[in-house]
């Protein structure tokens, strides 16, 4: 009796863990706050994830792939996957890592910027990102 | 005496267990190629294409595609790894290579690659590039529904569930069966 009152406990521990895929836009945003970044501008956010930037003759921009409405999914501009909506009001599993958040800005601030976002930057897109 | 019999009879067969070559009286014993899973793999090279089974290139292809510099620049994307990440998925690919597989594609895909060369393409596998010789580009990338000859699932309908390639489980999407 004992034995399987603990092993319900546990169970439930897991399964609760498991479920807590919160979103972290908060936790990152307040992250890079405590490292120099000011409140933040969702408008600058805005403006940034639809500015062009021309790379080997062609426009790139974070909607060539996430697409204009960030309720509708998008796709990889290349190789057609499709992208679910970057709305987390629409696809609830979205902004749930940390770590995959810091890796899809390295890669595509890269891509489209050629070269990596700054804290401030990454503050805005992300407060943009969250009203969504 | 029957003891005896079954100790033979199992003994041939641990035998058989044990030297599982390539293929047994010529008869590859598995069909299409591994389908191995690793969730570490799926989360970080199945988020642009699907993720292609380890055993569809040899250790050194994988090993030169997985440098840091190589993964910087991806065909022209940014596949970008942390480091921890980087060295398992590498393990993991080079683990699972068609150097030392037992199925049938990723034989004949070790075999047709020279000594020397380290295709970092599975569709510059001379293998491969034969296998798809006869079909015309408008199909490929002509065709915006499949879009290239690398997104193998868009014809190869067993491919993602089994790992398998057979010309009879193709569907060009966009066009229909394929009968050669
Ligand atoms: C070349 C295509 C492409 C471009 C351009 C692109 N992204 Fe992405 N992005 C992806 C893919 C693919 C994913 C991962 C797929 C998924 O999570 O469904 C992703 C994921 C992300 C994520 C992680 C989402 C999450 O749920 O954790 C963020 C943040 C992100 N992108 C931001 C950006 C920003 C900012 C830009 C512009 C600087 C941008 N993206 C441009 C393809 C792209
Ligand atoms: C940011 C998007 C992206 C990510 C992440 C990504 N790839 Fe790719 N991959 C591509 C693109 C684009 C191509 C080129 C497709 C083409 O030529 O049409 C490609 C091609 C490939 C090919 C060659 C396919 C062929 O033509 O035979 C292999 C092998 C490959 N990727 C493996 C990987 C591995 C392993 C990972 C994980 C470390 C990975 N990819 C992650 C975008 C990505
Ligand atoms: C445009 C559609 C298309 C794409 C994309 C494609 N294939 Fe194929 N593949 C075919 C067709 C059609 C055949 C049969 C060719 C024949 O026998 O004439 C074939 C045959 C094969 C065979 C040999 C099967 C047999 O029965 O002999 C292998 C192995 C194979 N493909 C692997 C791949 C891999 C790996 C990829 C992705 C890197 C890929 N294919 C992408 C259409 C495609």
């Amino acid at each position: 009796m004992r034995l399987n009152q603990f092993i319900i406990v546990c169970l439930c521990c897991l399964f609760m863990a498991n479920t807590a895929s919160a979103n972290v836009i908060p936790e990152m945003v307040e992250g890079f706050q405590a490292q120099g970044a000011s409140v933040g501008d969702a408008d600058a956010g805005e403006a940034l994830w639809k500015k062009k930037f021309m790379v080997e003759g062609k426009a790139r921009s974070c909607q060539s792939c996430h697409t204009l409405d960030l309720t509708k999914a998008g796709s990889h501009i290349r190789t057609g996957k499709i992208i679910e909506p970057m709305a987390p009001s629409v696809t609830l599993t979205r902004f749930s890592e940390v770590k995959k958040v810091h890796k899809w800005f390295r890669r595509n601030c890269k891509w489209v910027l050629s070269r990596e976002c700054s804290i401030q930057e990454k503050v805005d897109i992300l407060l943009f990102l969250q009203k969504q | 005496m029957t003891r005896f019999i079954l100790v033979l009879i199992m003994s041939v067969f641990i035998a058989q267990n044990v030297y599982a070559a390539d293929n047994f009286l010529g008869v590859p014993r598995f069909k299409g190629v591994e389908p191995i899973k690793n969730a570490l793999y799926q989360a970080n090279c199945a988020e642009c294409h699907f993720a292609y089974f380890p055993g569809l290139l040899p250790a050194r292809s994988w090993r030169d595609l997985m440098a840091p510099k190589s993964l910087e620049n991806h065909f022209g994307d940014n596949a970008e790894l942390d480091e921890m990440d980087r060295r398992m998925i590498t393990n993991f690919l080079v683990n699972n290579a068609a150097d030392d597989s037992h199925y049938k594609r990723s034989i004949k895909i070790r075999r047709s690659i020279a000594d020397g060369d380290v295709p970092v393409r599975i569709t510059k596998v001379p293998y491969i590039k034969r296998k798809h010789s006869e079909i015309p580009d408008r199909l490929i990338r002509g065709n915006p529904k499949v879009r290239s000859l690398s997104y193998c699932l868009n014809c190869h309908t067993q491919a993602a569930s089994k790992g398998v390639f057979d010309d009879d489980t193709v569907f060009i999407k966009g066009y229909g069966e394929w009968d050669d």
